[in-house]
């Protein structure tokens, strides 16, 4: 049905992917698993023929459907082939009932005066028709709710239903030969998945191809006939679902050598036996990283990481404390209580957090570095002062030379204190954040994705401060990252969030499989 | 060579260079017309002193991210009515301006917190509802000088004897009392020492303003918001202080404003007080983004020199060319709203 050779695609320079090939026969469910960043989405993107590969280059290598090769240059051109998606985030307009929703530009229409005499457009809406189809799709997918209902209060299992539904009704009346369902799970409740997966095998039976991208692995191999498992743009593995189980495929997904960073091996640990942070059912509600009731403690002297998937919540964690999202549940901070949603609380706790939005919320772009520097702890810790006439003001004198100084420390490379950080790569940038947490002179530091877009030499250096942070001067760190390798080279026990909860704490090296099964959210099956 | 002259004109910024260009075939027109020079500077150097404060009053706002603050003209009423106070006491000379702005400012602290609670509730579209809000209260005030229980017979019309006149003249204890202050000439020229005195002060006041912490979070909360929340700075607050800053300082600068014209106009007259200063704020080469103390004061030499001497200088030459007309007016329209739009739909600035 549909044949995927040799596709190879690089953004500027950075291979996303690199010589995959897939079959998909006709009436088979075929699992795509990969991590984030696995090249999933480059690979739908290209099948979709989205603006931004086209943009980029183009791919290399060829797409036959039906055996002819095709280029797909837009997302129309790929439905005009019988290609549909449900997408993962909703392309459903809300304000428009879900009957409109579904039948929206297919709509049966009835002629009319004004139709005949200017142009077949002007025809009216056959609502009677419209409602009877989407009746039945709906029926037919075991969403029992009234057609007639605007889009706009559902809850987001029915929409994603909704849009399953539209996919279904197109397949009646034009020829939807393969469908691709990109995380269709992630947002419905475990019956409502049961129900997807049934809705999956019957579009099967019937002759469609499927493409299901999921991040939960027991779901995948449940309905699919065969899985492919990507990981860093490349295919690892192809299985058959009835030749494998989840424990090698949770092993491929994330199975990379892992390496300690040198200068973590060779510093010994300063961790002590004290609890400096205990986090008792927090609750954060930043949207799109819901944290639904964590409870930790980290230990004084520590790097502790925190990992999984995107979307399930660890960025929501250090968010939640720092007071930048509404945030409920009980801190303890060296022993006293923290006060939630008040970042002058946090900041007054000798805690500093390190934003994963580094320029939407660590940076002034527009200041120069010394500024963005110091500018936290003037505000709270009055650090660069000077009295004039009674009022304190800046001393730029003293924070032109503490400025040097930390660039030097940090190896910020710019043109002086007095640059606009606008003007910095993504590395240094970061750099300039975590002097200015530094300046606080905090006893524990949250890190949010430090490396994120930052170049290979950067990454190190970033690291390293960190790793010399912590086993130099004692600053415990809580380290979240979404790229497993990295939290596992420095850190020293790694907890896994799945849906806003945390499945496991593992050590770093413990095996590939139990971080790929955590981040599934099944913990500690294997022996 | 060329090199340095493409730095030096992209630190100035060519609508700067243009205008100073302008500004200079001006001169050198009334030079050529045989026209009164020194009036004309000296003319010049009074109106920059005059208006020097209702500019530097657009700083904070624009600081904090607040935008141009097009709501002056509700500072400049609280000054009104600390001067038409004064007058109607029969307080004249120095006791008259102190008593002005210290009345001044006690309502423009008012008025500036609850215009500064409006402004948050709004967000995202401060200038044009400040804009309205500045409207609306000068028409309102309308109503008030009519129906004030001021009893003073130089203040209030002759015939019906209610309400205030339109312009009230200024005791001459209280006129240019500042202006006069320490004055003397230069070559000819009056230099208004008090004036400015008065706004260098303000101006250095300012400065170091901008380096105490609630400055500091000022520019913070103005150049990113989350990150301020981020460091705990409160940005509402702050935007509320910033707020009121610049309309006490539209206040004081009303009563300078007034000492130095000689007149108190009320009704109708502050209505546009804002969008002069606006384009002074804007030919100094201030963006919604990027606002500094410098872009206050080469903005309001740049600006008012030229309105003072377009004026004459035009007349003259339509004389000469044997047609009169009102084109100064016109011209001063076209320049100052033209600057305000230029400056808005570059929202980014540079």
């Amino acid at each position: 049905m549909l044949e995927i050779k040799n596709i190879s695609k690089d953004f500027f320079g950075i291979q996303a992917l690199k010589n995959i090939s897939l079959t998909l026969q006709e009436g088979e469910i075929l699992g795509l698993v990969g991590e984030n960043g696995a090249g999933k989405s480059t690979l739908m993107n290209i099948l979709f023929g989205m603006p931004v590969i086209h943009e980029t280059g183009g791919y290399q290598g060829e797409i036959l459907f039906d055996g002819k090769p095709v280029i797909i240059k837009s997302a129309k051109e790929a439905m005009d082939l019988g290609i549909g998606m449900i997408h993962q985030e909703f392309m459903l307009i809300p304000g428009f009932s879900i009957a409109e929703n579904i039948k929206l530009n297919r709509e049966p229409t009835k002629s009319n005066i004004f139709s005949r005499l200017i142009n077949k457009k002007l025809e009216t809406l056959d609502m009677v028709t419209i409602r009877e189809h989407s009746k039945t799709v709906l029926q037919e997918i075991g969403l029992g709710i009234d057609e007639l209902l605007p889009v706009i209060g559902l809850p987001v299992g029915h929409k994603q239903f909704v849009e399953i539904a539209r996919e279904v009704d197109k397949s009646k009346f034009s020829k939807v030969k393969v469908l691709v369902f990109d995380e269709p799970t992630a947002v419905l409740t475990e019956s409502e998945a049961e129900n997807l997966l049934q809705i999956l095998k019957q579009l099967a039976h019937k002759g469609i191809s499927i493409l299901f991208i999921s991040h939960r692995l027991d779901e995948v191999l449940q309905v699919s006939d065969r899985v492919v498992v990507l990981r860093d743009g490349e295919k690892i593995a192809e299985k058959n679902q009835s030749e494998t189980n989840i424990i090698e495929i949770a092993e491929l997904m994330v199975g990379r050598k892992f390496k300690r960073f040198e200068a973590i091996a060779e510093l010994k640990p300063q961790i002590e036996d004290i609890t400096i942070l205990k986090i008792n059912n927090l609750k954060v509600s930043m949207p799109g990283e819901y944290v639904n009731g964590i409870n930790l403690e980290i230990k004084k002297g520590e790097i502790f990481g925190l990992g999984g998937l995107a979307g399930h919540g660890k960025v929501g964690i250090a968010n939640g404390i720092a007071g930048l999202y509404p945030a409920s549940g009980e801190i303890q901070f060296q022993g006293k209580p923290l006060k939630l949603n008040d970042p002058n609380a946090f900041l007054n706790s000798s805690l500093a957090f390190l934003s994963e939005d580094r320029r939407g919320v660590g940076l002034l772009l527009n200041e120069p570095i010394d500024f963005n520097i110091c500018l936290t702890s003037f505000y709270i810790k009055g650090r660069f002062t000077k009295n004039l006439l009674g009022m304190k003001i800046l001393n730029q004198s003293e924070l032109d030379e503490y400025s040097k100084k930390i660039i030097s420390d940090l190896d910020i490379r710019c043109l002086g204190p007095h640059q606009f950080v606008r003007a910095l790569s993504g590395g240094n940038q970061q750099k300039v954040c975590i002097a200015r947490a530094l300046t606080m002179e905090p006893q524990l530091l949250f890190v949010s994705e430090p490396t994120r877009g930052v170049d290979v030499g950067a990454k190190q250096k970033i690291l390293e401060i960190l790793v010399n942070l912590n086993r130099r001067l004692g600053m415990t760190i809580v380290f979240t990252s979404s790229e497993l390798l990295e939290l596992r080279s420095i850190s020293d026990r790694i907890g896994i969030v799945h849906h806003g909860q945390i499945t496991d704490i593992l050590p770093p090296d413990a095996p590939d499989v139990k971080f790929g099964l955590a981040m599934s959210g099944i913990k500690g099956v294997v022996q | 060579m060329k090199k340095t002259i493409l730095s030096f004109i992209s630190t100035i910024g060519i609508p700067r260079i243009i205008i100073a260009g302008f500004l200079t075939f001006l001169l050198i027109t009334a030079f050529v017309l045989g026209m009164d020079m020194k009036r004309l500077l000296s003319d010049s150097l009074v109106r920059i002193g005059r208006n020097s404060l209702f500019v530097l009053a657009l700083l904070p706002p624009l600081k904090a991210g607040v935008g141009l603050n097009f709501g002056l003209s509700l500072g400049a009423l609280c000054g009104l009515i600390g001067l038409v106070v004064g007058l109607e006491l029969g307080i004249t000379g120095i006791n008259h301006i102190l008593l002005a702005s210290i009345i001044g400012v006690l309502l423009a602290v008012v008025i500036g917190y609850i215009y500064g609670v409006l402004l948050n509730q709004t967000k995202g579209q401060e200038m044009m509802v400040g804009n309205y809000m500045g409207f609306a209260t000068v028409s309102l005030m309308c109503t008030f000088w009519l129906l004030a229980p001021f009893k003073n017979p130089s203040l209030i019309w002759a015939i019906g004897g209610k309400g205030l006149r339109t312009t009230l003249v200024l005791p001459e204890a209280t006129g240019q009392i500042i202006d006069k202050f320490l004055s003397f000439s230069f070559f000819g020229f009056n230099i208004p020492t008090g004036t400015f005195v008065l706004s260098s002060l303000s101006c250095l006041i300012m400065y170091f303003f901008f380096k105490t912490r609630s400055g500091l979070s000022m520019v913070a909360v103005g150049s990113n918001p989350i990150f301020a929340k981020a460091s705990g700075i409160k940005e509402n607050t702050i935007r509320i202080q910033s707020v009121i800053l610049s309309t006490v300082l539209a206040a004081i600068g009303m009563v300078i404003f007034a000492q130095s014209f000689g007149f108190v106009q009320l009704y109708m007259a502050p209505l546009m007080l804002p969008f002069p200063a606006i384009a002074c704020i804007l030919i100094g080469g201030a963006s919604l983004r990027k606002a500094t103390l410098l872009h206050v004061i080469i903005g309001t030499i740049l600006f008012q020199t030229l309105l003072t001497i377009t004026l004459p200088v035009v007349t003259q030459a339509v004389a000469i060319s044997g047609e009169a007309g009102d084109i100064t007016e016109v011209l001063r329209v076209i320049i100052s709203n033209g600057l305000i739009l230029y400056a808005l739909t570059r929202k980014g600035g540079d």
